[in-house]
């Protein structure tokens, strides 16, 4: 906002900035390696959302999970992996160092039989440099098979994923019958890179009715961040029931 | 006996032997409880028959030194024995109360003579720690009577077969107890007794039994006059490559290719393939190492085959040096030739397996896995994983409850503000960050399991909570106030939702 000083009237108000338009286009946009970034104890909406990306097929999805990892984080639940519509076999490995993550994910991207590989570093350790990224990017070029990485408590550096998502919980949309209860799960999604794409930051949600779709932007909602005040219940605590 | 060998020479590699005056019995479960079914010589003295009740001979003799014995043991010894025995000819076989026959025909003169082949086999036997017994007869049923029950090593031509059994008693025709019993009390106490009586006489009497109970029938095949052929089982075919070196060296790398090509073709010919290689190294020095490897699907295929042993070559200890490698498909299973698709497209689900092998034979086989599902409440026994070179994955259970996406385990303790004694929590510490929950549901009551748990298990109350910064995680409480089951309840993290 600028005003004339000397008669104190307003000129020009500020422009508005823009919402950012889900761009459907942003979860169709093939992409042989994904960065995930989850927030603090964001590793549960980092793989809701790696899982909802996920291309529907018959091969099994290869799950790469570092020790370290596993005890940050916790090791995937697979019987709650139908939830977001996972139909085919998961086939699990946890390995010691994060070395052999990568080592394996590069293994998983050579095999065509595959439909996705997902892979857990934590920490962010010195391996997981731009050549590894490159190298994992180029596999997954080769035989189709798309890789996602979830780094979680990393600060991220120099990555050749075509995608870098940030992701982080945010409060959970109304209970349709308990109004003390958590509804579905709302998450803060950030592109902050990604070739062909702007990078853009929205409120997304997982939409169980249409876990079996075939197009991933069915299978998650996206609203644009900027219009997140507008559309959320009551954040305040409400007051709490006195149990027994 | 061979029972009783065996279970000094397998007990003595964990602890101490009994001596040779301690009474030794050997159990198995009978139909009323344990029976004697090996005897040491000190309990073979007092006089304990095998097949008796343990607590009636207990009774008897208080200072018995009671064991139980290892029947599947026992068993998988003679099948290799069976197998081993093949060294002095090429037609061996399993006969029943831990016996073995081997028809020598033609085989004798290789060993210097039919009493050298005798001393020979018993020397062989000892040198394994086993006593044997040993006859030879013209047919398998005269030989397995002398050898039960004649003077030892004794060897009889084809004229005096009646001779050599007359003396014998009617149980070494085996023949069932009740036969025996019977054949008793008629005053046949002799296979000589037997023979002498007329063959009518005997057809009558005994008609109704089985052909391999029927006391005339086994008499006619043990003097030869009714066929009875030696049923040999196939030799295990062996799946092995060699190389010689002639001069020692380091490194297995270089050798490696030419030995699996040779395996390859080895069961190609044979329409196998292999689920199990192992390497072996012959060092210099006399040692050898060996190096395994397994597939999840039988495979002929070099490439795939050699990758496996990509990294662990290093790891092997060549000493001095090596100058015999040999590699050896220890399981095998039948694998036709396949046509590839025209197009040039591979078949996915080999593509799979063959990322398994990889996998596993880096990683180590217990780090690769598929998720099974069982029916139980524990949410952490719900999902229980199996190797994925050997289980196949299932189809997923439907869910009926919300449950967490990620689970840790252990679960982590928390220290937890709530309205006691069942109230929802308000306020929790975990990790060192206390968080202040906003929204909950719960509690979802799953009580332990009787018929696995350990008794005093107490059960857990789990609340789904939603947190001010919006994280949404799972706790419980494990047991409540005044369940006489411990002192206070503490809470645990167990899950964490998306």
């Amino acid at each position: 906002m600028t005003t004339d000083s000397t008669y104190g009237q307003v000129l020009t108000l500020p422009r508005r900035r823009p919402s950012t338009p889900p761009e459907p286009g942003v979860l169709a946009a093939h992409a042989p390696l994904t960065d995930v970034f989850p927030g603090a104890f964001a590793t549960a909406p980092a793989s809701a959302f790696v899982l909802s990306l996920l291309p529907r097929g018959k091969g099994p999805v290869l799950w790469v999970q570092d020790f370290l990892s596993r005890r940050e984080n916790g090791a995937p639940y697979t019987p709650s992996l139908r939830g977001f519509g996972l139909e085919q076999p998961v086939l699990l490995v946890t390995v010691s160092h994060p070395r052999d993550v990568l080592w394996t994910m590069e293994e998983g991207a050579a095999c065509a039989g595959l439909s996705a590989v997902i892979g857990e570093v934590h920490g962010g350790p010195e391996v997981l440099d731009f050549t590894a990224t490159k190298r994992l990017s180029l596999r997954a070029e080769a035989s189709n098979v798309p890789l996602y990485l979830i780094r979680s408590g990393d600060p991220g550096g120099l990555s050749a994923a075509r995608m870098r998502w940030r992701i982080s919980s945010l409060p959970s949309q109304a209970h349709p019958y308990d109004a003390q209860a958590p509804g579905a799960a709302r998450w803060d999604l950030e592109l902050f890179r990604a070739r062909g794409h702007a990078p853009g930051r929205w409120v997304a949600a997982h939409d169980p009715d249409k876990g079996q779709s075939p197009r991933a932007a069915d299978r998650l909602r996206l609203v644009p961040y900027a219009d997140y005040g507008a559309v959320a219940p009551g954040d305040r605590p409400i007051p709490q029931r006195s149990g027994g | 006996m061979l029972t009783m060998e065996r279970w000094r020479r397998v007990i003595a590699q964990y602890r101490s032997v009994p001596g040779d005056e301690v009474p030794v019995i050997l159990s198995r479960d009978g139909t009323h409880g344990p029976v004697v079914h090996g005897l040491s010589a000190a309990a073979t003295m007092r006089g304990i028959k095998a097949g008796a009740r343990v607590v009636d001979v207990q009774a008897i003799h208080p200072d018995l030194h009671v064991e139980p014995a290892d029947l599947e043991g026992d068993e998988a010894l003679i099948q290799r024995l069976v197998h081993w025995a093949r060294r002095w000819c090429p037609w061996t076989a399993r006969d029943q109360d831990h016996g073995l026959l081997l028809d020598v025909t033609g085989c004798t003169h290789l060993f210097g003579g039919e009493a050298a082949m005798l001393r020979d086999i018993r020397s062989r036997f000892a040198l394994q720690g086993l006593t044997a017994r040993v006859a030879m007869a013209p047919t398998p049923g005269a030989a397995q009577a002398l050898a039960r029950f004649g003077s030892g090593a004794q060897i009889c031509g084809t004229e005096d077969v009646s001779a050599a059994l007359a003396p014998l008693p009617v149980a070494a025709l085996r023949l069932d107890t009740q036969t025996t019993r019977l054949l008793d009390r008629l005053g046949l106490k002799t296979i000589g007794a037997l023979s002498d009586l007329s063959r009518a006489a005997l057809m009558r009497r005994f008609a109704s039994l089985k052909p391999d109970r029927n006391p005339l029938i086994l008499l006619d095949k043990a003097l030869g006059k009714a066929p009875d052929p030696l049923n040999a089982p196939p030799d295990h075919r062996h799946f092995i490559t060699r190389s010689r070196l002639p001069e020692p060296v380091i490194d297995p790398a270089p050798h490696l290719p030419a030995l699996v090509e040779d395996l390859c073709t080895l069961l190609a010919r044979a329409e196998l393939g292999a689920r199990r290689l192992r390497l072996t190294i012959y060092r210099i020095d006399g040692d050898w190492r060996a190096l395994g490897v397994a597939t999840a699907r039988a495979s002929r295929d070099p490439a795939h085959l050699r990758r496996l042993f990509d990294g662990k070559l290093e790891n092997i200890d060549s000493g001095f040096g090596f100058d015999l490698l040999t590699l050896e498909a220890t399981d095998s299973e039948p694998l036709p030739l396949m046509q590839d698709h025209l197009d040039g497209k591979r078949d996915p689900s080999a593509d799979v397996a063959g990322l398994l092998d990889r996998l596993a034979a880096k990683l180590g086989a217990d780090k690769v896995n598929w998720p099974q599902w069982r029916e139980t409440h524990k949410p952490e026994r719900v999902e229980q994983r199996v190797d994925a070179l050997h289980g196949t994955p299932t189809a997923a259970p439907a869910l009926l409850r919300d449950r967490p996406l990620r689970l840790l385990t252990p679960p982590e303790e928390v220290r937890v503000i709530y309205a006691v004694p069942e109230g929802p929590p308000s306020q929790f510490n975990w990790r060192r960050v206390t968080y202040k929950t906003t929204r909950h549901t719960g509690p979802e009551r799953i009580a332990p399991e009787w018929w696995r748990d350990r008794p005093g298990t107490r059960l857990r109350d789990y609340y789904k909570v939603e947190v001010e910064g919006g994280q949404r995680f799972w706790l419980y409480r494990e047991g409540v106030i005044y369940d006489g089951r411990g002192a206070e309840p503490r809470w645990f993290l167990h899950g964490l939702f998306a």
